[in-house]
């Protein structure tokens, strides 16, 4: 009798329950996608971040002392460089496949018309196979996104190009595929103009070359000064802060929940494990920016969430409450003929929440649509589908409905059949 | 001499400065078929819905079933009016989407089980086994308060109570439904009636006057409602 009640009901109260099931589907819909997206958004908002450079920095750890006592930098400061065969090395650690991009920087003087400039040689590109047989391709145009350049980026092999920083370039009123003349340690080397770029920085004044020629004029084959890193990254929590100051601080259970998680502290634990006497650093106006804007975004959408499921509930409130009240002489007669205050709201409660669970079905799989909207024009790229949304949208379902009804069962307790049946 | 199955004792109801009932004593038998008349404001609908156990007197008891409940909870006289107490309405109050033996089977289902056999045979009672797989809305006025009084009678009250029950009734269903009463009468079930109609309330085996909460008249089968109003120069 309780679930033919119930079915005759949503059948002659269809459009009411429509009403109820559609704002349902609103409410489900926008908690899906905002869900999915949150807990996807992580990485792409972290991928879209990237075209601010690198996040980590490894050198060699004299010259990351130098750096951090007197915040010297750069050729000169001493004498002390990594390993290039180490460079690749970076994608073989524990989180490997977080390293989106890196390169490694050689950076030198020379001589050019008789000033002495700064040089950079790195990776303009790099395209290699690993030993565990993964594609890589990477090198500082990944990392310099932003640069505006006039003519051609340098390739893999331009070993006979280079690339001059607009600053420089206007002093000395270079122009593309033009020569110039650069010589270090006795030696010179006419190299063509392929590009001149705009940094923004300090860059502006110095040459860019392939690693190889830079180590052949620095006469320091094999040798980078630095490697810089963009990593995908986890924002930092306080395990994360008091590992950086010290790993060893930690518990082996904090540790291991540490180093299995992507927080740049662990990453750059992981980088130094396999770069000799290197020390990795995070950039830390980068990472923080990261994790700030990673931090707001997903608060952003929490809101959102938060919001339409309040939106949801007062829709769905007003909804029954007015359903309620046009069967209060039919509800009112059943507490008359004898059933108890808790069965009449079981019986209102089960009818919303049959309603509201097949408007959240519907909801869900609109919200999955929603979020692959998102993915495509924010981050141009599909959301990944977490499973646990579901059990997230079931619970916000039953609060989100329950809550809704509060006002309508508050005015079926009240109800009182002698006023409803008598017409007073 | 029949059990005493309602008794109501020095029963008042008050609402704000309004006295709905004042006083009121009545005693009623096992068995019995009271009507009730009264004007307009006289307290009638109060008195039925404190006996209907739907409301609760200001002051007094209300005895029944040898039992005083008159300061039971909410949740305590629905179950002592769902046990004890059978309801018909001058609207008759049947369910628009359920048939009428669903109907019947509603009041059956908050009580204990539903039965259809058992429905079908209260609706058989009232002469409408071959309406029962029909709407209220399919159904005549007479039909449905026929309807109304097998709900009121599936779970064997011990007391049928109506209000108003041939109000909304032709004088041919109004003598159907009289019929029923009287042959339910005849079978020992106890009945109060709330009416306007004397010709309906005389048929009851003893008449209660209301006027103004007080009860001014309490008279057997010899004298009509008629004969006790023109004694009192009052109408209802």
């Amino acid at each position: 009798m309780f679930w033919h009640m119930i079915i005759k009901t949503l059948i002659r109260q269809k459009n009411k329950m429509l009403m109820i099931a559609f704002t349902v589907v609103l409410g489900v819909s926008l908690s899906t996608a905002m869900m999915n997206v949150m807990l996807g958004v992580g990485d792409k908002v972290n991928r879209e971040l990237k075209v601010y450079g690198a996040n980590i920095t490894v050198r060699h750890k004299d010259a990351a002392l130098m750096s951090d006592l007197y915040g010297l930098e750069g050729q000169g400061v001493n004498d002390k460089f990594l390993h290039e065969d180490d460079v690749l090395k970076l994608k073989s650690i524990f989180w490997g496949f977080n390293i989106l991009d890196f390169a490694p920087i050689l950076e030198g003087r020379v001589s050019f018309n008789g000033v002495d400039t700064a040089i950079i040689g790195t990776w303009p590109e790099k395209n290699t196979t690993l030993p565990t047989g993964e594609e890589l391709h990477t090198g500082l145009k990944a990392l310099r996104t932003w640069w505006e350049v006039n003519g051609q980026w340098l390739g893999e092999d331009d070993d006979d190009s280079v690339m001059v920083g607009h600053i420089l370039a206007d002093q000395n009123k270079i122009s593309v595929n033009d020569k110039i003349t650069l010589t270090a340690n006795g030696q010179s080397k006419i190299f063509t103009v392929k590009g001149i770029f705009n940094d923004g920085g300090n860059s502006d004044s110095k040459i860019l070359m392939t690693l190889p020629s830079a180590q052949a004029m620095m006469n320091l084959s094999g040798r980078v000064s630095a490697i810089e890193v963009s990593a995908l990254t986890t924002p930092d929590n306080d395990l994360a802060r008091k590992a950086a100051q010290d790993p060893r601080s930690l518990s082996p259970d904090e540790y291991e929940t540490w180093y299995c998680t992507a927080y740049v502290s662990a990453i750059c634990h992981q980088i130094q494990e396999v770069i000799r006497d290197g020390v990795a650093k995070p950039v830390r106006q980068v990472a923080e920016s990261e994790g700030t804007i990673l931090n707001k975004t997903t608060l952003l959408m929490v809101l959102i969430t938060i919001l339409s499921a309040i939106g949801s509930s007062l829709a769905i409130s007003n909804l029954i409450t007015a359903s309620v009240i046009e069967r209060s002489q039919e509800l009112g007669l059943l507490k008359a003929l004898g059933a108890y205050n808790w069965q009449i709201v079981l019986l209102v409660l089960a009818e919303v929440m049959i309603t509201g669970l097949a408007g959240g079905v519907v909801g869900y799989f609109v919200g999955i649509g929603f979020a692959q909207v998102i993915g495509q024009t924010v981050f141009g790229s599909y959301i990944e589908i977490a499973r646990m949304v579901i059990l997230i949208v079931a619970v916000i379902l039953f609060f989100v409905t329950l809550f809704g009804s509060i006002p309508a069962i508050r005015y079926l307790t009240a109800l009182k059949p002698t006023e409803v049946l008598h017409g007073k | 001499m029949s059990k005493k199955i309602l008794e109501l004792k020095n029963i008042s109801k008050i609402y704000g400065n309004l006295k709905a009932l004042a006083d009121i004593n009545l005693s009623v038998n096992a068995g019995d078929w009271l009507s009730i008349m009264g004007p307009s404001g006289s307290g009638k609908t109060t008195m039925i819905n404190i006996i209907g156990c739907m409301d609760t007197p200001s002051t007094g008891s209300v005895i029944l079933d040898g039992v005083d409940i008159s300061r039971e909870n909410a949740a305590s006289l629905t179950r002592i009016r769902r046990d004890k107490i059978g309801l018909i309405f001058q609207q008759f109050h049947l369910i628009s989407y359920l048939t009428a033996v669903e109907n019947v089977m509603v009041a059956q289902y908050y009580h204990s089980m539903p039965d259809e056999d058992e429905a079908m045979e209260a609706l058989a009672k009232v002469g409408l086994s071959d309406r029962a797989h029909h709407l209220p809305a399919q159904l005549s006025g007479g039909e449905q308060q026929r309807v109304c009084i097998a709900r009121a009678l599936i779970n064997s009250p011990q007391i049928l109570l109506g209000d108003e029950p041939t109000g909304n009734l032709d004088e041919e269903n109004e003598g159907i439904v009289v019929d029923i009463f009287r042959r339910l009468h005849d079978e020992g079930v106890t009945i109060i009636i709330v009416t306007h109609d004397p010709e309906v309330g005389d048929v009851a085996q003893r008449k209660i006057i209301l006027e103004h909460g007080r009860v001014v008249g309490d008279i057997d089968q010899s004298a009509t409602f008629g004969e006790a109003l023109k004694l009192r120069g009052s109408h209802v």
